[in-house]
């Protein structure tokens, strides 16, 4: 299997036009497989989304190499093909909007490739049929919810047919419902699309779903893992300004005071099993209970 | 700035109304296909030496209803006071509204001007007519509070910082005016946990210890569980909740259905009551949800003896 994206040795260094260079990423090396979900963590400025940006050539190494499959982000007549390759998703739901109804607005990317209108028809209703928004193309899009409007964000880089998303805070500006819609999305292109996830997220619990947790700092790796792995350090975390769920944070706690809790649980219902299994009543006992 | 002594233990003694809008409408685009009302005549009052969370799903109006508090929007109908002064009747400076009401935004980048950060927390200040070591103080003050080291980032360009270093700049450009409200919307969006948690424990600390008035738009509802005295729901431009948290978040299935949710530590304790186990389900915090676990996860664990840390050991 060949990765998707290979960072190699990639450091870069802002031009703080009359002030000092800031380096921003050292000595980075990483590479993304074929449908995996990768979360990336780290404090503010220490590097993640300038990693992002040379995921599809928005930024290209001051030093090392980026390849996309075989094609290295130096050379610049790759850049069109590198871009359908890896699509980016950013922050703000408003300002990735460029059309007045959804399909238009997903239509926009093969549209611009020069795709034939069949076709482009088939991809965008694929492609909204992906994030579940079948139904909203004639929507206009700035009545959607946020979680709706970053859902038509991702569908018009599913359009392109990439094979790797990169999306940098995509639930930042979320409420609860639209994040858990935005990440139940993500998780699914990767298992069953086999679309790669690059996730930049400071919510500690959207990275607990990923297959690998990559957590940044001062413009270095400087942790990876399964989630279990990382965030079973919270010392370290909080060292890197990270953090970790609330159910994890509980479960040290009362490890700390004398409860026998044989794991790290990571999420609710991690939780509530170990808890079952300590007083003796199994993770199913619900089941068994309800109607 | 009130008087000490109204502040004893954090809470107002006395409250009076600081903030009131009256059947407040507003919409958008008014007379044009695109119109949308964002309020829908709202009424609420904030008092004195509050801490009030407002949560609501994207589009619910938050944004919209925080900008009038501060005359930054003008309503269609219906009416804001500010210290019981109507502030959109004939002889009122907006100006001194905003300088007694700061408002952060929630897209900092808006609010990001200056050639150096410096300079652009600086600004406010410095129309106030502070001398020039007192702004120098206020500044240093607000960086501080932020947490943005003043050497290395007093003199860079704001327009050239990572996304969560900006939204600092944004905070401390309007704690350095030091007004008697400050609203916040969604403060801490983009920040690092570390980041967050610091910026509000700040906020709580101008809270506690200084007697602001805070307002604070929210998506998180961990951060409003832990530091709001009072969380106020918006659903599509109304006012659908306004509570204690910890009764707010006894109203899980309408929350969820509004967009919104409770915090994770209150949905593992609706999962252990669903599984039939006896512990209380009002829980809004980590500590309490410890407190609450401890005593018979402790006399489960009696005979396994010695106990692992398989989560890195304790807490913070
Ligand atoms: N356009 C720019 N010019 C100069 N320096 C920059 C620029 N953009 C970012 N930086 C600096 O590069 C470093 C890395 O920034 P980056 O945006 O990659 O961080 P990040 O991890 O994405 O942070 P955040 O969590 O705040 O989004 C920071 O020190 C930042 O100040
Ligand atoms: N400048 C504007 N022009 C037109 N419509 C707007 C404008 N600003 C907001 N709206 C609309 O008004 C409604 C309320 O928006 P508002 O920004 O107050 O919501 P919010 O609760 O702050 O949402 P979020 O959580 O996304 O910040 C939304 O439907 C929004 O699309
Ligand atoms: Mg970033
Ligand atoms: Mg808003």
């Amino acid at each position: 299997m060949k990765p998707v994206v290979h960072v190699e040795n990639v450091s870069y260094a802002y031009d703080g036009g009359n002030q000092e260079q800031v380096e921003a990423l050292l000595d980075v090396s990483l590479k993304i497989w074929p449908g995996e979900f990768v979360a990336v963590i780290g404090h503010n400025g220490s590097g993640k989304s300038t990693l992002a940006k040379h995921m599809n050539a928005l930024l290209v190494p001051t030093r090392g190499n980026v390849y996309v499959f075989e094609m290295n982000t130096q050379d610049e007549s790759w850049v069109w093909e590198i871009r359908q390759t890896v699509g980016m998703v950013f922050q703000n739901p408003d300002n990735q909007i460029v059309a007045t109804t959804v399909e238009e607005d997903v239509a926009f990317g093969p549209e611009n490739l020069g795709v034939e209108p069949g076709e482009i028809r088939r991809r965008v209703d694929e492609a909204l049929a992906l994030v579940d928004m079948t139904g909203y193309e004639k929507s206009a899009p700035h009545m959607l919810s946020g979680g709706q409007k970053q859902r038509v964000a991702i569908a018009g880089v599913i359009a392109m047919r990439p094979r790797c998303i990169v999306l940098d805070e995509p639930t930042a500006m979320l409420d609860p419902v639209g994040r858990t819609e935005v990440l139940r999305t993500v998780r699914r292109l990767a298992s069953d699309e086999g679309i790669s996830i690059v996730h930049i997220t400071h919510f500690m619990n959207e990275a607990v779903y990923a297959d690998r947790v990559i957590v940044m700092e001062e413009g270095r790796i400087a942790l990876s893992g399964t989630p279990r792995e990382v965030f079973s350090q919270p010392a370290t975390l909080r060292k890197l300004d990270l953090d970790v769920p609330q159910v994890t944070e509980l479960a040290g706690q009362l490890q700390a005071a004398g409860v026998a809790l044989s794991r790290c649980p990571l999420t609710v219902e991690e939780m509530a099993d170990d808890i079952g299994t300590l007083l003796g009543r199994g993770p199913c006992r619900s089941e068994l209970h309800s109607h | 700035m009130t008087s000490g002594l109204f502040w004893a233990g954090g809470r107002a003694e006395v409250s009076s109304t600081v903030i009131e809008v009256r059947n407040l409408c507003h919409t958008y685009m008014r007379g044009t296909p695109l119109a949308r009302q964002a309020l829908k005549h709202v009424t609420l009052s904030i008092a004195e030496g509050e801490l009030v969370a407002i949560i609501g799903r994207t589009g619910s109006g938050k944004s919209t209803l925080v900008q009038h508090f501060n005359g930054l929007l003008r309503p269609d109908s219906g009416h804001v006071f500010v210290d019981g002064k109507d502030i959109w009747q004939k002889g009122v400076a907006l100006r001194d509204i905003r300088r007694k009401v700061g408002l952060v935004f929630q897209y900092p980048e808006h609010q990001l001007f200056e050639e150096s950060v410096a300079s652009d927390i600086a600004f406010a200040p410095r129309n106030m007519g502070l001398s020039d070591n007192a702004v120098d103080d206020a500044v240093r003050e607000a960086m501080r509070i932020v947490d943005l080291d003043y050497d290395e980032f007093a003199e860079r360009s704001p327009f050239e910082l990572s996304g969560g270093q900006k939204r600092r700049v944004a905070i401390a450009g309007v704690i350095a005016m030091r007004p008697k409200v400050l609203i916040l919307d969604e403060p801490t969006a983009g920040m690092d946990p570390r980041g967050r948690e610091d910026v509000l424990r700040e906020i709580q600390a101008l809270h506690d210890e200084h007697g602001y008035t805070v307002v604070l738009v929210s998506h998180s509802m961990e951060d409003v569980a832990r530091f709001a005295n009072r969380l106020v729901v918006m659903e599509d431009g109304r006012i659908a909740m306004d509570g204690r948290p910890r009764d707010v978040f006894q109203r899980r299935d309408e929350l969820v259905e509004m967009g919104l949710g409770v915090p994770q530590i209150t949905d593992l304790m609706a999962e252990l009551a669903r599984r039939g186990h006896n512990f209380p389900t009002d829980v809004i915090t980590v500590d309490e949800a410890s407190e609450a676990l401890l005593p018979s996860l402790l006399a489960a664990s009696g005979m396994a003896g010695e106990s692992d840390s398989p989560c890195g050991g304790g807490g913070r």
